[in-house]
């Protein structure tokens, strides 16, 4: 499913474009308007938000998406049981969630019902390389991918056991720190990471972190094969709910849409 | 020394899940510490810097009254109240701000949940010129002023964490979010047995001191060892630096006692051993409070530096393998127990200590004059006035 997502944007010459949405924030309801208006915006791959008590990887945009996620009793299985109810009418979903959800909902019946629901595949941002193979075991077994992230601090050695390991796509890490549009990347080590791992694998690169303009996109260049955007999305959708926010979406995805194509189609 | 397996594992628990931006630090930091661990001239420095500085060894201390109307049982008190900073925490934070320093870092960064962490921080940083950023919670900053007050004076930037619970829990996932982005200059000074391996394992070595001292100590003064020895449990480096001195006498047996707040049965207390189930927190796997659906819970305890989730992986081991048997004294208990020892002992413990000290008269009702209790009196109380 991912591969071809990955293949048909190359084909039309532009990075897939693929957004982050927080399930369940404000509520399931926003939630699913919103997956289908990046549908029909034309996302390439959706990532859908597992809300977690203790998101470490995230910046507060999306800690607080959480928490309101949270507050609408949104968990695992709500957001299994909604990429069910959009498998139809949805470009492929990976989930992105912690490990602690899934650890508790029982690895292999996390896989088994993911599949269940058509989910793609699987991001768990707390789970490197190192305590990545009963997870990764248990979803191939069920024919879903793991993206595994590569960081600007990852030493070029465990990069290609990263990119060896990692299925479906390789998830750039854009800067140190966490999720969020208050610093962006610099984007000169940026494009020097993706030549070196370019050099390493043909699985596709996507790349994510800090990215929230069409310019910011613009300065990936040809070097990327996707582009993920989620703090910002939040941010232009905040506080609104169901078409409004649908609304809003598919006017803040528009410009970043365009931007993915390396020639203008 | 008993170590945790290549991928930091104690049995079933620790580990390493953290975010991959995080990863190189944490190799960095291990190929570091083995290093540093190897090297006589590290020791030697943090020896003389507990010695002449944080003022060890701290001395052990035999109640006279506490405990004597229900027992004859000797009931022995390891005084890292007495320490620099007045908690045993400053014997960490010693050991890793001079890995830091070893590894040319620039910056140190701390979670605190009580304050002393932090303070114990600020400490070392001031002294050997290195700034330090803490992150506390907004919580834990109004219920702990006088060592928000101490940070600053000692120079430590305090930020105020707003997010969650708004205490120790959240200022942990602040501190690893502000890691991941300076990673490259700044050390994170963990502040108990807790987060990504080599954390647990670092952080009881720098512990260890306390029972290496007080097995020395009860042997020359009392030609034995203890029967029991206690210690509260929060995250448990108090815990684990006292009982790390003895795990190879196998006669002596372990007592953690966490906070049963207003109850254990309830779902206002920090008892995570207690209570709890196995799960990912904090970059380990080990016990922690939490829903069925995997979100971390809030806690509750009258003593701050109890108020946590989660607790060491070790500790986790101890409980899985028998090594150590857990507890809970409750807020109420706690209180009294603080009094009481107050007025026995002359004696402020801090409240966190005061779980140990509570639990110490319970097991002492059944201990005779030939077993011998020693209990960590982790920290003084001052910082407790007002609240109990």
């Amino acid at each position: 499913m991912l591969e071809d997502a990955f293949e048909r944007a190359r084909g039309e010459k532009r990075m897939a474009f693929i957004p982050y949405v927080m399930a369940g924030d404000p509520d399931l309801e926003t939630t699913e308007a919103i997956l289908l208006a990046l549908s029909d915006a034309g996302a390439d791959v959706i990532e859908l938000g597992v809300p977690y008590s203790d998101p470490l990887a995230d910046g507060p945009t999306i800690a607080a998406a959480g928490q309101r996620a949270l507050r609408s009793a949104t968990h695992l299985r709500e957001v299994l049981a909604l990429a069910s109810r959009c498998r139809e009418r949805c470009p492929p979903i990976v989930l992105f969630t912690y490990y602690n959800p899934v650890y508790q909902f029982g690895v292999e019946r996390f896989a088994r019902e993911a599949a269940a629901a058509g989910v793609a595949g699987a991001i768990v941002p707390d789970v490197a390389l190192d305590e990545s193979a009963e997870l990764r075991a248990a979803l191939q077994a069920q024919g879903l991918t793991m993206p595994l992230l590569v960081a600007p601090s990852t030493p070029h050695p465990r990069a290609a056991r990263i990119v060896d390991a990692a299925t479906g796509f390789v998830y750039v890490v854009s800067r140190l720190g966490v999720t969020g549009t208050g610093n962006a990347p610099d984007f000169a080590p940026l494009r020097r990471q993706l030549a070196s791992l370019r050099e390493l694998t043909d699985k596709p690169l996507a790349v994510g972190f800090g990215l929230s303009s069409p310019q910011d996109v613009r300065n990936l260049g040809m070097l990327a094969d996707g582009v993920v955007v989620g703090s910002a999305l939040i941010d232009a959708y905040a506080g609104a709910r169901a078409q409004e926010a649908a609304t809003r979406v598919r006017q803040f995805v528009a410009p970043l849409i365009a931007a993915c194509f390396l020639v203008s189609p | 020394m008993s170590a945790p397996d290549t991928r930091g594992y104690f049995g079933d628990f620790g580990g390493r899940y953290v975010p991959e931006v995080l990863i190189a630090a944490l190799d960095e930091l291990e190929r570091a510490m083995m290093a540093a661990f190897a090297d006589p001239a590290f020791w030697a420095e943090y020896h003389e810097v507990l010695r002449d500085f944080v003022g060890r060894p701290s001395p052990i201390y035999r109640c006279e009254r506490y405990a004597a109307d229900v027992s004859s049982v000797p009931l022995v008190m390891k005084r890292e109240d007495t320490n620099h900073t007045g908690a045993h925490k400053i014997n960490n934070t010693v050991g890793q701000a001079l890995l830091a320093r070893r590894m040319g870092k620039r910056r140190l960064l701390a979670e605190t949940g009580a304050g002393q962490h932090g303070v114990a921080t600020a400490t070392v940083g001031a002294k050997l010129g290195l700034p330090v950023d803490v992150y506390m919670g907004v919580r834990d900053i109004e219920r702990q002023a006088l060592n928000v007050d101490v940070m600053r004076l000692l120079g430590a930037q305090v930020h105020a964490v707003a997010s969650g619970t708004q205490t120790l829990k959240d200022a942990t996932n602040e501190a690893f979010r502000v890691w991941a982005q300076r990673v490259e200059d700044t050390f994170y000074v963990i502040g108990s047995v807790v987060g990504a391996h080599p954390y647990p394992f670092m952080v009881r070595e720098f512990q260890k001191v306390i029972g290496i001292e007080a097995r020395r100590q009860t042997l020359e003064r009392y030609g034995r060892l203890p029967s029991d020895v206690i210690a509260c449990v929060g995250g448990g480096s108090n815990a684990m630096g006292i009982f790390s001195g003895f795990v190879d006498d196998r006669d002596v047996k372990f007592w953690g006692v966490e906070a049963g707040g207003k109850g254990v049965d309830g779902d206002e207390h920090a008892a995570s051993l207690r209570a709890g189930s196995i799960g990912v927190l904090h970059g380990s796997r080990s016990y922690l409070l939490q829903s069925a659906e995997g979100q971390v819970r809030e806690t509750h305890s009258i003593s701050a530096g109890l108020d946590y989730p989660g607790v060491g992986p070790e500790h986790a081991f101890f409980k899985e393998s028998g090594r150590a048997t857990y507890v809970d004294i409750t807020d109420a208990q706690a209180v009294e127990a603080f009094h009481a020892f107050a007025r026995c002992e002359g004696i402020l413990p801090a409240l966190e200590s005061a779980h140990a000290i509570g639990f110490a008269r319970e097991l002492a009702a059944q201990r005779g004059a030939d077993d011998l209790i020693l209990v960590n009196l982790s920290g003084r109380g001052d910082k407790d006035i007002g609240r109990c």
